[in-house]
């Protein structure tokens, strides 16, 4: 993968829209968003309601995904461009989540919707109809999916990147600041995990950095390429932005993104933590 | 208490959850205002650490507000707007700190 087959630009978007065999998706938390405005011929995904399971604590299966994208009307052979607010966390979640189900060819919109509204590029609320499809997904690729024990093996041994804010690495604050500070039992990061947060990989209108920019960011934090890297945050959304990254953008081989992150991590039992703002030891 | 599994912005004009507890957050909380004085809605309102490193963005809700749960310290908030953009720094204490952000 590269930037040229992973993101597209708010230019190529808009003279894309409507475009037959292209679906633009909006991905949020907060589906407000999409209801006050959208990119013309979009349509939404809700990253809790949509794509996560609503009984366990996971996503939703292949047979629950086959069946959201076939009412939603995306078909196997659509380029999916996917968007959203919160400088693409949620898209970017969603994207792994296409990728980690076959999806041939799906794109992100670089800058989503922050760079979208400050363009004031156009946007409409009319909701589009499009006809069911029959989407039939691939088993899941957990060559991209990171689980928990495999989390614990890798400290000390492999790259591991936590990509929450340094005060959250350090464990001076559970969650990221505009939110109430619930959640993980305890407080820190995995031990021997450097800290890179996502939002250096990211402009201030939400685009990504130049490939040589995003190069010499992770060199410089210590990430060793002849390794396989785990990224993590405190839900899996933000490292999601981070795997598009290394993944996509830069081409490593081997990057997972563990979803369970800190608020699966920071409550387990006997496991090793980490404080403040060094690495520290396995 | 209920636990909101999500990193996406809460809307920025309802009042504190009743979960939050004043006594331990450190609220920053104000209002993005143009050069004129009018209020600017959906701005992109970021918390940027000491450091100046990434903390947390949020969009302002209609009445223009913004609110994040900080830490004491030193903050600089900065705003982006179809406006303009504009920034300023705080020194945030437990409880609720006000603070306006101009853009233009």
């Amino acid at each position: 993968m590269s930037r040229d087959t992973a993101l597209v630009s708010a230019d190529w978007a808009e003279k894309n829209l409507g475009a037959p065999g292209v679906v633009f998706v909006e991905v949020d938390e907060d589906t407000n968003a999409y209801d006050g405005g959208h990119l013309p011929g979009a349509i939404k995904l809700d990253w809790k309601t949509d794509l996560q399971d609503p009984v366990r604590r996971d996503f939703v299966n292949k047979e629950q995904f086959e069946a959201l994208l076939s009412a939603r009307g995306i078909g196997n052979d659509d380029t999916v461009v996917l968007y959203g607010g919160n400088n693409n966390w949620f898209a970017a979640y969603a994207y792994w989540y296409f990728k980690l189900y076959g999806h041939g060819d799906v794109k992100l919109l670089d800058g989503g919707r922050k760079k979208w509204e400050l363009d004031a590029r156009p946007l409409v609320k009319d909701v589009p109809s499009r006809e069911q499809t029959s989407y039939s997904a691939q088993e899941p690729d957990t060559s991209i999916r990171a689980f928990r024990d495999e989390v614990v093996k890798a400290i000390g041994a492999q790259n591991l990147v936590d990509v929450r804010s340094p005060d959250e690495y350090a464990g001076r604050l559970l969650a990221p600041a505009h939110l109430p500070q619930e959640q993980a039992q305890r407080a820190g990061h995995i031990p021997t995990a450097v800290s890179v947060p996502w939002s250096k990989a990211a402009n201030e209108d939400g685009t990504f950095k130049s490939d040589d920019e995003l190069r010499a960011i992770y060199a410089a934090a210590g990430l060793d390429e002849g390794k396989d890297t785990i990224a993590y945050c405190r839900i899996g959304e933000r490292s999601s932005h981070t795997w598009f990254v290394l993944k996509e953008l830069l081409g490593h081989s081997s990057v997972k993104n563990y979803d369970g992150s800190w608020t699966e991590y920071g409550s387990l039992v006997g496991v090793p933590v980490a404080l403040g703002d060094e690495p520290g030891k396995a | 208490m209920t636990v909101d599994q999500s990193c996406a912005a809460p809307d920025q004009a309802a009042p504190l959850p009743a979960s939050v507890d004043l006594e331990k957050e450190t609220v920053i909380t104000g209002t993005v205002t143009a050069t004129d004085g009018t209020v600017v809605g959906g701005a992109y309102v970021r918390l940027l650490d000491a450091t100046g490193e990434f903390a947390a963005e949020v969009v302002t809700s209609p009445a223009g507000q913004f609110r994040f749960f900080a830490a004491p310290g030193t903050w600089t908030l900065r705003a982006l707007s179809r406006h303009g953009n504009g920034d300023t720094t705080v020194t945030a204490v437990r409880g609720i700190t006000e603070t306006g952000v101009r853009v233009g």
